[in-house]
């Protein structure tokens, strides 16, 4: 990344020009810096949550077999595998690149501000999100393995090391997550307050670009779901170490109790990275329709009353679990009514499309495959929160593979699309658009071919985190519909180095970009390309919203935020 | 009444509980529903897409979708699943009470006992009656009797399983410290997988077991095979011609 | 970074950027106590005989503490006022005092926990001490970053400098206050 900041470009700080390679790239406290570690991080555990998806599905299309590259599967480890690249890939996935990586980049450049507002806990941040994920790393070389408990982590299993077998593992798991919130948290009180106080004299709350306001609706419901988990988190490794027994029903504690917590946080926390990403979207479809965001309001709403549900959801992941039958209906109610603000919203963008010019580039190829996709997660979620049909589908491959059409349209499709979108702004040149089309077409395709055969396998009453379904009778038979998923797994693997090839050849050896090479309306695209530090030499002030594109009677067909009237 | 829904499940895996078809035709019904609007949604969308592709010379329009002659195309179709939705809660709420809430009289009752990582099944012997002398406990194995209502009464030794049995579209979690009670009435013969559905260690994925789904005079020959009186009496035989 | 960024110094929501940030990192901790309340609350609901354990809990030491940080509190809110009015050596001053009320506190406390362990009601004797250690302890731990913190900014505030830090202490003391005075009832007069 030798080229992120060139040395021609001038800096506020005299200071700088001098600041040895730890100060530049390690301690920085420079946003776009620490967005860039937030995103390298995310995108090196992302590789790890992809391997560790390369072993078990090996293992689930040919049992015993030994996997190259990884050994044979013993069962621990399978569970071990699908445990670890769950939570890796929504902690240490999703979360740093949607929100930390992409907050910390966008956020101050979107609002014409020359960096977040507490860089020094910006930088703490990252390094406490550090140490978590080597601690979470550290805990597959433990004695006893990394924890095996599912990323839900349920007691007793997770409580009891007699019963999970991992001793020290789940105690490391535990203490990697709550490590992992506490950066969040602290990124996110600067996300919040960086948005609300930071803004470019002129910039109303109507001129914040989506992205921006979805990302601080993200932070604002993080942090007042995760306070109950990171309460559990403390009495759960308590149980595990010091002899209480908060969920050991034995001496007097609630196992469902913990569900409670974790799904009061588990649940928004979809949202939490949905977020993020439908801010991505949108302002991808707007600049490459050359359109204004249709009904900008009605889209905040919808964000303020997914945000609000999104908190009175959580039982309907526990139906099955226990708890009272009658609370079920006042759950899915909820559940189904959540569905209104989020069919609102892929109807606005749909809409949005209409009357529109569409370039169809990669980083608008990869928007347009997010709600494409993302419909089917939306729609497959119906059936699951619907109580009676739930009895069904709970803890089938039905599930794993409405979350998986929800998730990678998220964390994966919306990680591309902005990274193909934002490219010439990070590094300062352009991607090869042929090699992002085979890299897009590559991953889309496969995708489907993955997880349409998982519902198939769900309805079919296949359990989820069973390591060998020859074993059970009735299931024995789906086999080549696991080595089908398997093999467009391996083939959807192998275009992602068709990316690596682009993004790294990219950078050191794509032609240079403009400031504003897609004619964009927002801030970031109104500095050099990268910005330098503090971002401008003068900053800007804002005149007009962030999507007046085609506006009636002007020359050119977008009008820049900062551009007087 | 649900159950008269043509189903998709069906095809895959057989109903053999008296709610199995309802759940399917709830399946089917939020099938249809939620379809419609997926496939209206992206047909839109990649009509759209194709219709206003970019052209040489043609301008997109200035559409801010704030005034309610264009607000309209979102706030119509967003009433209009909020209707689908009523329809679906009805429905499945429907569903979930008879399964989950409401409770009929029992015929037999049997004892389902999930541990790491294997179920015990404690059978009621020919009075009817479990925990009595004459109970059938069996490993991996449970044997009931087509067209009985039966409870089950879910415990854990340790950690929480789930007892699942597809065929009847039944699923349940077994607490540690707690008896669940539940219901299902067998409708057809056969024998299929019964499998956990809560992860609950390392043997998880081994812990199947099989329903064995019998008619009366075949319930009535396993339950004289195998009651204690009659393993006790086989055992006897046995070291007398010894 | 040497200075401050440009950033820091805007107020577009019309409130410093300090206080908006002290107010959010509340809104962040209500809810990690209000889990563990909460939790706390639905167990000791479906367990009578806990207020037996709770019992042997001291009143008169919770409530003795309680006055302590409620004190404490008070002389926070002093200090605020002499840094309102520049007066920096007066509002380190009441900063000590606010930092001797919470080393009383935790002094008070190590004795309370001291005695009550050597009597054998540890964190794993039994549900109702667990949740009382947790609660407690989560808050004591509480109590000592914010003591260090007030330490910090009266040693500024002596020489006249960074005084818009003393209203942010202030306010994250008076929650750390407030939710004592949750804790207070919830653990030692419910018996």
């Amino acid at each position: 990344m030798a080229q992120t900041i060139p040395a021609d470009v001038p800096v506020h700080d005299e200071a700088h020009h001098e600041e040895s390679f730890w100060s530049h790239y390690v301690f920085s406290t420079d946003h776009k810096m620490i967005a860039m570690q937030y995103m390298f991080t995310g995108i090196f555990m992302g590789l790890i949550g992809g391997f560790f998806a390369y072993a078990f599905r090996m293992q689930l299309a040919f049992p015993g077999v030994e996997v190259p590259l990884f050994g044979v599967v013993s069962p621990n480890e399978y569970n071990a595998l699908i445990t670890n690249h769950g939570a890796i890939m929504i902690f240490w996935v999703a979360m740093p690149v949607l929100i930390a990586a992409l907050g910390n980049y966008l956020i101050p450049l979107m609002i014409g501000a020359d960096d977040m507002v507490f860089p020094r806990l910006n930088r703490l941040s990252y390094q406490i999100f550090l140490v978590s994920a080597i601690v979470l790393l550290a805990s597959f070389f433990v004695p006893g393995g990394g924890f095996a408990g599912a990323w839900t982590f349920y007691p007793p299993l997770s409580s009891t090391a007699e019963y999970s077998l991992t001793p020290l593992g789940s105690s490391l798991f535990v203490v990697a997550i709550a490590l992992e919130f506490a950066a969040f948290l602290m990124g996110g009180i600067n996300f919040i307050v960086t948005a609300m106080n930071s803004r470019a004299p002129g910039m109303k709350l109507y001129d914040i670009p989506m992205v921006v306001w979805m990302i601080v609706v993200a932070s604002v419901l993080f942090m007042l779901s995760v306070g109950p988990l990171i309460a559990g988190a403390v009495m759960l490794l308590f149980d595990q170490n010091l002899g209480t027994a908060f969920f050991n029903p034995e001496r007097g504690g609630d196992p469902i109790l913990w569900q409670h917590l974790f799904w009061f946080f588990g649940h928004p926390e979809v949202y939490v990275v949905l977020l993020p990403a439908l801010g991505v979207v949108a302002e991808i479809i707007t600049v490459f329709a050359r359109k204004k965001l249709f009904a900008y309001r009605t889209v905040l709403y919808t964000v303020f009353g997914t945000g609000v549900l999104s908190f009175t959801v959580w039982a309907h992941h526990q139906f099955v679990a226990g708890i009272d039958p009658r609370m079920a209906h006042v759950f899915t109610v909820t559940t189904l009514l959540i569905s209104v603000p989020l069919a609102e919203a892929m109807f606005v963008y749909i809409a949005t499309l209409y009357g529109g010019s569409i370039s169809l580039t990669t980083p608008m190829l990869w928007a347009l495959g997010f709600i494409a996709t993302f419909l089917i997660g939306g729609v497959t979620g119906i059936f699951l929160g619907a109580s009676g049909e739930d009895i069904y589908l709970h803890d089938t491959y039905f599930v794993l593979a409405h979350f998986h059409y929800t998730f990678f349209p998220i964390a994966i499709i919306g990680f591309y699309a902005a990274i193909t979108f934002w490219f010439p702004k990070m590094f300062g040149r352009m991607m090869d658009e042929r090699l992002g089309k085979i890299h897009f077409w590559g991953t889309i395709i496969p995708f489907n071919f993955i997880f349409i055969p998982l519902f198939v396998l769900g309805l079919a009453g296949q359990h989820r985190r069973i390591y060998d379904f020859t074993n059970y009778p009735d299931l024995a038979a789906y086999q080549p519909i696991r080595v089908f998923a398997t093999i467009s797994l391996l083939v959807m693997f192998s275009f992602q180095l068709v990316f690596f090839y682009n993004f790294f050849k990219s950078m050191f050896r794509g032609p240079k970009a403009p400031k504003n090479p897609w004619q964009a309306n927002t801030l970031e695209w109104t500095t050099e390309s990268p910005p330098p530090h503090g971002n401008w030499k003068e900053l800007p002030t804002v005149h007009r919203g962030p999507y007046e594109y085609s506006v009636e009677g002007r020359e050119s067909d977008y009008w820049p935020q900062n551009e007087p009237a | 009444m649900l159950e008269r829904i043509p189903s998709v499940i069906d095809v895959l895996v057989p109903q053999a509980s008296t709610y199995a078809g309802d759940i399917d035709g709830l399946f089917t019904i939020i099938l249809v529903s939620v379809g419609i609007w997926f496939f209206a949604s992206e047909i839109v969308f990649f009509w759209l897409i194709f219709r206003f592709r970019k052209k040489d010379g043609v301008r997109a329009q200035y559409v801010s979708g704030e005034k309610q002659s264009e607000k309209k195309w979102v706030t119509y179709p967003h009433l209009a699943i909020l209707l689908f939705d009523v329809l679906i809660v009805v429905a499945a709420v429907r569903v979930w009470y008879d399964i989950k809430q409401d409770l009929p009289p029992a015929e037999r009752t049997v004892r389902v006992i999930g541990q790491q990582w294997a179920w015990t099944f404690v059978h009621p012997g020919p009075d009817g009656e479990i925990d009595t002398a004459d109970d059938i406990a069996k490993v991996n194995e449970l044997h009931v009797e087509v067209d009985r209502l039966h409870h089950y009464k879910l415990e854990s030794k340790d950690v929480l399983h789930n007892f699942s049995v597809p065929v009847f579209r039944l699923k349940q979690d077994a607490i540690p410290g707690r008896v669940i009670t539940g219901w299902f009435t067998p409708t057809k013969t056969g024998e299929w997988d019964v499998q956990c559905a809560e992860i609950c260690g390392v043997g998880h994925g081994l812990m199947g077991a099989r329903i064995h789904i019998e008619t009366a005079e075949q319930h009535a020959a396993w339950m004289a095979q195998e009651s204690p009186l009659q393993l006790a009496a086989n055992a006897a035989q046995k070291q007398e011609e010894e | 970074m040497s200075a401050r960024p440009i950033a820091t110094t805007r107020s577009a929501a019309g409130m410093p950027t300090g206080r908006l940030a002290v107010w959010w990192l509340i809104a962040s901790e209500i809810v990690i106590f209000g889990g563990l309340l909460a939790s706390y609350i639905m167990f000791r609901l479906a367990h009578d005989m806990w207020s037996e354990q709770a019992a042997h809990t001291s009143t008169a030491i919770g409530a003795f503490n309680t006055f302590v940080l409620l004190t404490s509190s008070y002389f926070a809110v002093l200090g605020h006022k002499a840094a309102e009015e520049g007066d920096g050596p007066k509002a380190a001053r009441y900063l000590w005092y606010t930092f001797a009320g919470g080393a009383t506190f935790l002094a008070v406390k190590s004795y309370e926990w001291t005695t009550e362990i050597l009597h054998g009601y540890t964190i794993a004797s039994n549900t109702f001490w667990s949740f009382y250690y947790t609660a407690a302890g989560l808050h004591a731990l509480h109590v000592l970053a914010g003591i260090i913190i007030i330490a910090i900014i009266a040693v500024a505030a002596r020489r006249n400098e960074e005084l818009h830090r003393v209203e942010l202490i202030g306010i994250y003391w008076h929650f750390v206050d407030v939710v004592w005075i949750f804790l207070f009832p919830l653990l030692y007069i419910a018996k």
